[in-house]
């Protein structure tokens, strides 16, 4: 019974959703697809989809990578500022309006022209082993895209953690749990779960700040696409594409936040 | 600290010219952007269902896929666009220049965010004051522009004024197609001079100076636009 019942619930969601004006768009919008597909040319697709998945696990990897980096240095900054001494929480402020306030392009390039510059007069930087990552263009991206996830997050989780109800707090130092578990099974916990609608928003930006690591020679699917417009002088069907993997992106990354927001029990009070 | 100075050894004034064009493409795009994001909000809220589902994909779209992928998309469709329907008519082929693609592409973009941004803020509105409105008899077009536009502002303020400074940091991206603004002119700069560390960090400078005094206006027009309304802290 129960299932006759869901079943029928799907049914009537459905036809609820699927009015005639939206099945003449759909309509639309296949045969959109289908122009596409017969009278754009394609034949470059099986000799660049290797380079293709290289460059589209690279941007992944970027991404994953950054965001967790980022949010792990967004943690310390949003707690300076939320209830930090003035010595610390200044810093904090000042990185995060900096961040803020200039371009992700412009900071990308300082990084990696203008620091990348700096570094070969030191011969004891040149000597030393780290010189091998520095030659490189992609710690510069990760750094530059870190701190840019940092800044904007940092003032995120500033608002969080300044939303925890003081009673919270109170009723913690109450029971005698030491400052560090304090923060470790109250404040945090609580300031993060504040933060997670605002960070599925970030995510999907941070993915879409990705391509700006090809302007300093990282290969990511971004750059593919270039050097396939470049090498077929086709304008518009690596870009229809490329447009296409960022948004099917887009749509995986809020569908699994959506399921993680979903899966919190706690009313936040 | 001479390569900075304004006149021809130094590059100060190329900076500056570079952010005064800036400076224009945001104002543009972002002013486009508006006119866009009110007919988009009242399509949305008010439109057939079509209108709405159609402003659905397009804000969706446009929010879902990078900004660089999507100038180049618009820079590339549009100049083809406009030539191909000039050659149509008969004319000869022209060259788009790059402010007015510019504003028209980053125009667009913001266009999505300020629709979203806008139809929120006519949602925050206290549904009395557009029924007392409509039963004074009030045309459409002077209900917007006496009730609705007025009393959305301050729910849109801090959105728009969001926007506002994303679309300063998004002429940033211009430089990729090649448009002279502050980052390509800091490019071309530091390129001949090989003083990479000294011009960014000038061109951050100026970057962050536009956005700190863009806050001070922005606070000023807020607290204009709040007149006459409970202030938030009182509210609490």
């Amino acid at each position: 019974m129960a299932g006759e019942v869901a079943v029928i619930n799907v049914v009537a969601r459905a036809s609820l959703w699927l009015q005639p004006h939206r099945i003449v768009l759909i309509l639309i919008a296949l045969a959109l697809v289908f122009c596409a597909a017969f009278f754009m040319r394609w034949d470059w697709l099986p000799q660049y989809w290797e380079m293709g998945l290289m460059g589209l696990w690279r941007a992944l990897w970027i991404l994953a990578v950054t965001c967790a980096l980022g949010f792990t240095l967004a943690v310390p900054l949003g707690l300076a500022q939320a209830g930090g001494p003035f010595w610390f929480a200044i810093p904090a402020k000042v990185f995060c309006t900096i961040i803020r306030g200039t371009p992700l392009l412009l900071q990308l390039w300082l990084l990696y022209y203008g620091l990348g510059s700096l570094f070969p007069q030191y011969p004891w930087i040149r000597e030393s082993w780290i010189w091998p990552y520095l030659r490189q263009a992609w710690p510069y991206g990760v750094l530059a895209l870190t701190l840019s996830f940092a800044g904007y997050e940092g003032e995120v989780m500033r608002g969080a953690f300044a939303g925890v109800p003081r009673g919270q707090l109170e009723a913690a130092r109450a029971f005698g749990m030491s400052r560090w578990k304090i923060f470790r099974r109250i404040w945090l916990p609580q300031a993060f779960y504040r933060a997670l609608p605002t960070l599925t928003g970030e995510t999907v930006l941070q993915l879409k700040s990705t391509p700006l690591v090809a302007t300093i020679s990282v290969i990511d699917i971004f750059a593919v696409s270039s050097k396939v417009r470049q090498d077929t002088y086709l304008t518009y069907e690596p870009l229809l594409l490329l447009a296409l993997i960022y948004m099917t992106i887009t749509g995986i990354l809020v569908l699994v936040f959506s399921r993680i927001e979903a899966r919190i029990p706690v009313k936040i009070g | 600290m001479e390569l900075l100075s304004p006149v021809a050894p130094g590059w100060g004034g190329t900076l500056l010219v570079g952010l005064l064009h800036s400076i224009e493409i945001a104002i543009g795009a972002t002013c486009l952007g508006l006119l866009i994001g009110v007919g988009g909000a009242f399509g949305k809220l008010y439109g057939g269902p079509v209108t709405r589902d159609l402003l659905a994909v397009y804000t969706t779209v446009v929010r879902a896929v990078p900004e660089l992928v999507l100038i180049l998309l618009l820079y590339y469709a549009g100049t083809d666009l406009i030539n191909q329907v000039l050659t149509a008519i008969g004319y000869q082929r022209v060259d788009i220049s790059g402010l007015a693609a510019g504003i028209f592409v980053l125009g667009f973009v913001q266009g999505a965010y300020s629709t979203e941004v806008i139809r929120g803020a006519i949602l925050a509105i206290p549904q009395g004051q557009i029924e007392a409105a409509r039963a004074y008899g009030m045309s459409p077009g002077l209900m917007l522009r006496r009730i609705t536009l007025p009393s959305m502002l301050p729910f849109a303020i801090p959105g728009l004024a969001n926007l506002w400074l994303i679309a300063t940091k998004d002429t940033a991206l211009l430089a990729v197609v090649g448009f002279f603004e502050l980052t390509l002119a800091t490019r071309q700069a530091a390129g001949v001079t090989k003083a990479y560390l000294l011009f960014y960090l000038a061109a951050g400078a100026l970057y962050l100076a536009l956005s700190l005094f863009s806050n001070l206006i922005i606070g000023r027009v807020e607290t204009w636009s709040r007149r006459g309304m409970p202030s938030v802290k009182e509210a609490r």
